[in-house]
């Protein structure tokens, strides 16, 4: 590895930006003649629209326009979709209700759309639209997935009796119901897994610019994945064909998967330019956020986890509650089922396991990936169950871990996936070294000294990344491919510019990415330039969630490297008159092997642009274009030990040491995937200590509307954490990575609530863990 | 509405505005420094922090007339010349951001925190310290070590100009 | 925000005569809770007289034991006043943890009793210590100022000028925050002093702060925090919500009320 190349810890070259103010996101964006939106929103969980007078409210100062549902569809824009089809176990599929993107016959959750006002200031917007009269026959509401199947609960739309979505199932329920009917020991728990707003700090926001001469529309977006974004909008809402459409995400404050969806605002804005003939900009406020974003996880659990005498798992049944919310976002169905229960094998040989999944509208915000996606709740189902299984078999945690472990790959699990790297020993043994695990005794007595009680646990998760392999997704239910391309343009001066359909919303890609052409052509990183992000500017990708642009992205870049190179070395043989296969790139430098002659890269990237004297038959030009699609998944891994402190007298929770030791196979940049496992594990313990979203379950408003409510971590609710890396390379991409973006929020749940139930010797606790549960379950115990 | 005047990074700024226009507003609309962000309603996570008169603050709460006659310094006027401020500069040194959203706004708390303590910072004063910021990207361990770095910096700095 | 017009105000006079000219009118101080509450449509004002700039509100002066804190001192000033930390340091530590450093640098001691948020800090110091609150027209005793949520014996278009006490011999405040707002989700003062043991409660009540005997009790017979043991607290008169129940509030009562010593 050079200063710059694969392996360094470089500073980040688009930081600066950031540091000086001179980021440029979507709220950042003027266009002259812009006007402002702002959004009516449903102001009950579930109603009856009876009418909509915007009669009053069109005639305060500054307004444009107020235009509603009836008016979208009689344009024949069309209803929001979930992008993945299930079907359940009967072979039927998934029953998905209409979405509009503006309600005008029922609204099912507080904050669902109904019309978009536009005016000359936010203000004005804002002034008109609380004199929108929207007379609702109120209909009863329900906000649990379990409730909302009993009989006699409301129906939320008419295509899902009962409000039952799907009920999927994976795996062998023969074999699994066998295994624990005749298992030595069966540790059985009903589990929740919380329902969390994702939070980036960059509230969602989207300008939409129509421009009539051309009949074409610009979309600037808080997106993930704008080029998906743009595909959405042409092929299922009719905003306008693709080349009509240009969608923008510049920098975006963060994502989460939040942002990978297509929501209602970006599609009403667009056509409420059009409506209107004036660029509409629309800024969501936080209350909006936690109204509309779609939210994480909620899931309600059973799991029978079966050991034989020996303590080696048998089977594992698991019967899953999904709440979907009260429409199916873009990869709502996906989430609970093949992000989920594929990885219920966990770390470990389970001969026989089985899950169903029953998803479920509720009326609440939709529900859709968020950092992590099904696989921290189904590392929370196993690691929770493994915690509980050691306790009540009497054996330490680890070693019953450790007597389970997966230890030869190829692995073939009952649940799809094939594990093809790992060693989850090597990852288990660091974090129990780093922890000192064995001293922990010591330090509990000294804890109780002073009145505390300490508490240690552990999680080893496994999950899935470099989402995903095109054609095996697309046979279970995908409607999309999810390969990515990149293009690697050098200038007729030997800089380059990478144009990837990855997209960087914190993560970094404009210094890693580059860090891979310096590594590969010697040349510095400052000659590099990423561009992501513009339609226009970058061809069709499929963007960044599931850990996919270093696994995935980068792959792409490397295809699009491997034929570059080819070409300069042809390039230069040519120049050098010697043979292709002895020229070799070094420092910047096209070497002839063993002798003395070379060319600088820019010239050979010069010769490429001039074509005075190219190979016969080469055509003129350096720049190259790959898609990548992987072959498998990848499949990240590692171990998380959790020491905690909690204080008897109140029920809070002090983190003492938080170790994770990760394997993501191999590293580009050490510095920036530290920050991912930071990041991810405070999340993580967010969702575990503090973080809930609560609605009134009598009426289904949302209570935890603002950070008022919402409990955030800040900095004084965490420690600093102790991270290490042990490596497998993956074999299934050519930089043999992994992934690391989502391991953090993954592995720290279950860690986290092992070591508080540890502490106060009481297992029934539910995240988050506030001071209040603890001190409950901490009295309860006695 | 009303003609607000104050001193903006050093120079004086005179804009029209509502009564009713927040400070982060007039800074990101009226003086076109978007630098300065909002990331909530509720004064609290702390993406508007600017300095006042001296003191950090959150533009968010604040009107932009209430503000008249004040010195504001933003992000955008934290350094000058193309050299970044000692604690910009720790920042990126030591990965202290992300997605660069709450970044501004956590530059200029620790500006304030270290204005404060000084170079006598220890990581449990940090954390309290950032109580008013909020950040999803980092887990707030490699902000907790550029601010540490920052103050041992400019601690350093001042000692060695004594 | 609903549209509002802005007047700042240079002297207490006129400040008065801003108010009386205009409807709907409110002061506004630090306008760390009011602009807050303005931006979410809670609260409309016609029109807002900005007191900040009244010189004559601001300042603490510590003459022996006797405190003065002007109504505009800003919670960062309480905190940091050297003068104010030798003589009744409880007070400096509860100013250091309102809010977050950018609040306390804006907010005032003035704003806060005025506006008497059931979750303040303010409150239960101002009750412990048996301070005065001082007008535009009179004195207020803390006990008869503090009337219920939000509620205060202010007249409509009164202005508290300044708060003084006498430092107690001995005052601590313990808070537990809310977890997510960080207001006080339960915060005990407490102080002994020359008119006995005091301890007041804020966050936990459901008609906002107040004194309970049963602690003051159990202090007067035993200033040390194991005193507080013995005591019941009764949480049938205690708020209740999704971060903390009346159960666990009479429990955070005790737990604060004991550290609320230990700290003095």
């Amino acid at each position: 590895m050079g200063l710059e190349g694969i392996g360094a810890r470089v500073v980040r070259k688009e930081d600066k930006r950031f540091l000086t103010g001179k980021g440029r996101y979507t709220d950042d964006m003027t266009v002259p003649g812009m006007k402002y939106a702002f959004f009516v929103r449903s102001a009950h969980a579930h109603a009856r629209i009876v009418s909509i007078d915007t009669s009053a409210a069109k005639d305060m100062p500054g307004i444009i326009d107020i235009l509603g549902g009836k008016e979208l569809q009689a344009d024949g824009i069309g209803n929001l979709i979930c992008g993945w089809m299930i079907h359940s176990k009967d072979g039927s599929p998934m029953k998905m209700g209409a979405w509009r993107p503006l309600a005008h016959e029922t609204v099912r959750y507080v904050g669902d759309a109904i019309a978009i006002v536009v005016a000359d200031s936010l203000a004005e917007a804002r002034d008109a639209a609380e004199a929108v009269v929207v007379e609702y026959d109120v209909l009863p509401a329900v906000t649990q997935a379990s409730r909302a199947l009993e009989a006699g609960q409301p129906q939320i739309h008419p295509e899902a009796s009962n409000n039952l979505i799907f009920d999927w199932q994976l795996g062998d329920a023969d074999s699994t119901d066998a295994a624990v009917a005749r298992a030595a020991h069966v540790t059985e728990m009903k589990i929740v897994n919380n329902r969390l707003s994702p939070n980036p700090m960059e509230p969602r926001a989207t300008l939409g610019i129509y421009d009539e001469a051309e009949d074409h529309y610009t979309c600037y977006t808080t997106s993930q994945n704008p080029h998906v974004a743009r595909l959405v909008m042409s092929a299922f809402y009719n905003v306008a064909p693709e080349n009509k459409l240009r969608v923008i995400a510049p920098d975006v404050g963060g994502g989460f998967g939040s942002k990978i969806y297509i929501y209602p605002e970006e599609i009403v804005c667009l056509w409420a330019s059009k409506k209107t003939g004036v660029p509409v900009k629309w800024t969501s406020d936080r209350t909006e956020a936690f109204l509309t974003d779609a939210h994480g996880r909620d899931h309600e659990t059973t799991v029978k986890m079966a050991f034989d005498a020996d303590h080696r798992i048998i089977g594992l049944k698991v019967d899953t509650i999904a709440n979907i919310g009260a429409y199916m976002s873009l990869f709502s169905s996906a989430t609970p089922t093949y992000l989920y229960a594929t990885l219920l094998s966990g770390q470990y040989d389970i001969p026989a396991i089985h899950a169903n999944v029953r998803a479920v509208y509720t009326n609440t915000a939709p529900v859709d990936a968020y950092r992590g996606a099904g696989r921290p709740e189904a590392t929370y189902v196993m690691e929770r169950t493994m915690e509980t299984a050691a306790r009540e078999l009497g054996i330490a945690p680890a070693e019953l871990r450790r007597k389970n472990f997966i230890r030869s790959f190829p692995h073939q699990t009952p649940v799809i996936m094939n594990y093809d790297a790992g060693d989850f020993e090597a990852s288990l043994n660091a974090a129990l070294a780093a922890s000192d695990y064995a001293g922990f005794p010591a330090r509990k007595a000294e804890a109780a000294t002073r009145g505390m009680k300490r508490g240690i646990g552990m999680s080893c998760y496994i999950e899935a990344c470099g989402i995903a392999p095109s054609a095996a997704v697309g046979s279970l239910g995908a409607g999309v491919g999810l390969w990515e391309s990149a293009e690697v343009r050098v200038n007729a001066v030997g800089t380059i510019e990478v144009l990837t359909g990855s997209h960087s919303h914190g993560q970094g890609h404009e210094t890693t990415f580059a860090q891979l052409i310096a590594d590969r052509f010697g040349v510095s990183m400052d000659s590099v330039n990423i561009v992501h992000g513009d339609t226009d500017k970058v061809q069709m990708g499929m963007g960044t969630y599931g850990s996919r642009s270093g696994a995935v992205g980068m792959s792409a870049i490397v295809k699009a490297l491997d034929k570059v190179e080819a070409k300069a070395k042809k390039i230069a043989a040519h120049l050098m008159e010697a043979d292709e296969s002895d020229i070799v790139i070094e420092n910047g430098e096209l070497k002839v092997a063993g002798t003395d002659k070379t060319l600088p890269w820019f010239q050979v990237a010069l010769a490429a642009y001039t074509a005075h004297n190219l190979p016969s038959g080469m055509e003129p030009g350096l720049k190259e274009t790959a898609f990548y699609d992987p072959s498998n998944f990848t499949f990240p891994a590692g171990c998380y030990i959790c020491e905690v402190e909690v204080d008897p007298e109140t029920g809070k929770t002090q983190i003492v040491q938080f170790v994770a030791a990760d394997d993501f196979g191999n590293i580009i940049n050490p510095m920036i995937v530290e920050g991912q496992v930071h990041g991810g594990i405070a999340q993580g313990i967010g969702q575990a200590l503090l973080e809930a979203v609560h609605y009134d379950p009598a009426n289904g408003q949302l209570i935890t509307a603002s950070y008022m409510d919402y409990a955030m971590p800040r900095a004084d609710d965490l420690p600093s954490f102790q991270v290490s890396h042990q490596t497998t390379p993956c074999p299934s991409n050519p930089l043999g990575i992994k992934g690391c973006g989502e391991a953090g929020a993954i592995g720290s749940p279950p860690a986290l609530i092992n070591a508080i139930t540890d502490a106060i010797g009481n297992n029934e606790l539910n995240m988050p863990a506030t001071p209040q549960k603890v001190w409950l379950a901490a009295n309860a115990a006695h | 509405m009303a003609k607000v005047k104050m001193t903006v990074n050093g120079r004086q700024v005179g804009s029209e505005c509502d009564d009713r226009t927040l400070l982060v507003h007039f800074i990101r609309e009226n003086l076109g420094l978007t630098g300065t962000h909002v990331g909530c309603d509720t004064t609290q996570c702390g993406a508007c922090v600017v300095h006042m008169d001296g003191r950090s603050v959150k533009s968010c709460s604040i009107l932009a007339v209430q503000a008249a006659g004040s010195e504001i310094v933003t992000i955008e006027g934290l350094s000058s010349g193309g050299e970044l401020h000692p604690v910009q500069a720790a920042f990126k040194a030591n990965h202290g951001l992300q997605c660069g959203f709450c970044t501004p706004g956590m530059v200029m708390t620790s500006v304030d925190i270290i204005r404060r303590h000084g170079a006598q910072l220890d990581e449990a004063t940090v954390r309290a310290e950032l109580e008013g910021n909020i950040c999803r990207c980092t887990g707030y361990h490699n902000i907790v070590k550029s601010v540490l770095a920052a103050a041992a910096e400019m601690g350093s700095a001042k000692e060695a100009a004594e | 925000m609903y549209a509002t017009n802005y007047h700042r105000a240079s002297s207490v006079q006129d400040a008065l005569a801003l108010k009386s000219s205009t409807d709907e009118t409110k002061y506004l101080s630090g306008g760390m809770t009011l602009i807050a509450t303005m931006k979410q449509r809670l609260a409309a004002p016609s029109d807002l007289v900005d007191l900040r700039h009244v010189a004559d509100m601001k300042g603490i002066t510590v003459s022996g034991r006797s405190v003065h804190l002007g109504a505009g001192t800003t919670h960062y000033d309480v905190s940091a006043s050297a003068a104010l930390k030798s003589v009744c340091p409880a007070i400096c530590h509860l100013a250091s943890h309102i809010g977050d450093p950018h609040v306390r640098h804006m907010g005032t001691i003035g704003g806060s009793v005025a506006n008497n948020d059931p979750a303040a800090d303010y409150p239960a110091a101002l009750l412990a210590l048996d301070a005065v609150i001082v007008t535009d027209r009179r004195q207020i005793s803390a006990a008869e100022f503090f009337t219920g949520l939000f509620e205060t014996a202010l007249e409509e278009d009164e202005i508290v000028t300044a708060v003084t006490f006498e430092a107690p011999e001995k005052a601590g405040y313990s808070k537990f925050a809310n977890p997510a707002s960080r207001y006080a989700m339960t915060g005990v003062f407490v102080a002994k002093g020359a008119g006995g043991v005091r301890v007041a409660v804020t966050g936990a009540g459901a008609d906002g702060v107040f004194r309970h005997a049963g602690l003051e009790q159990a202090l007067s017979a035993n200033w040390s925090p194991e005193a507080v043991a013995g005591v019941t607290v009764d949480s049938s008169n205690l708020m209740a919500d999704i971060h903390a129940s009346a159960e666990y509030r009479a429990n955070l009562v005790k737990v604060m009320a004991k550290r609320a010593v230990a700290a003095a």
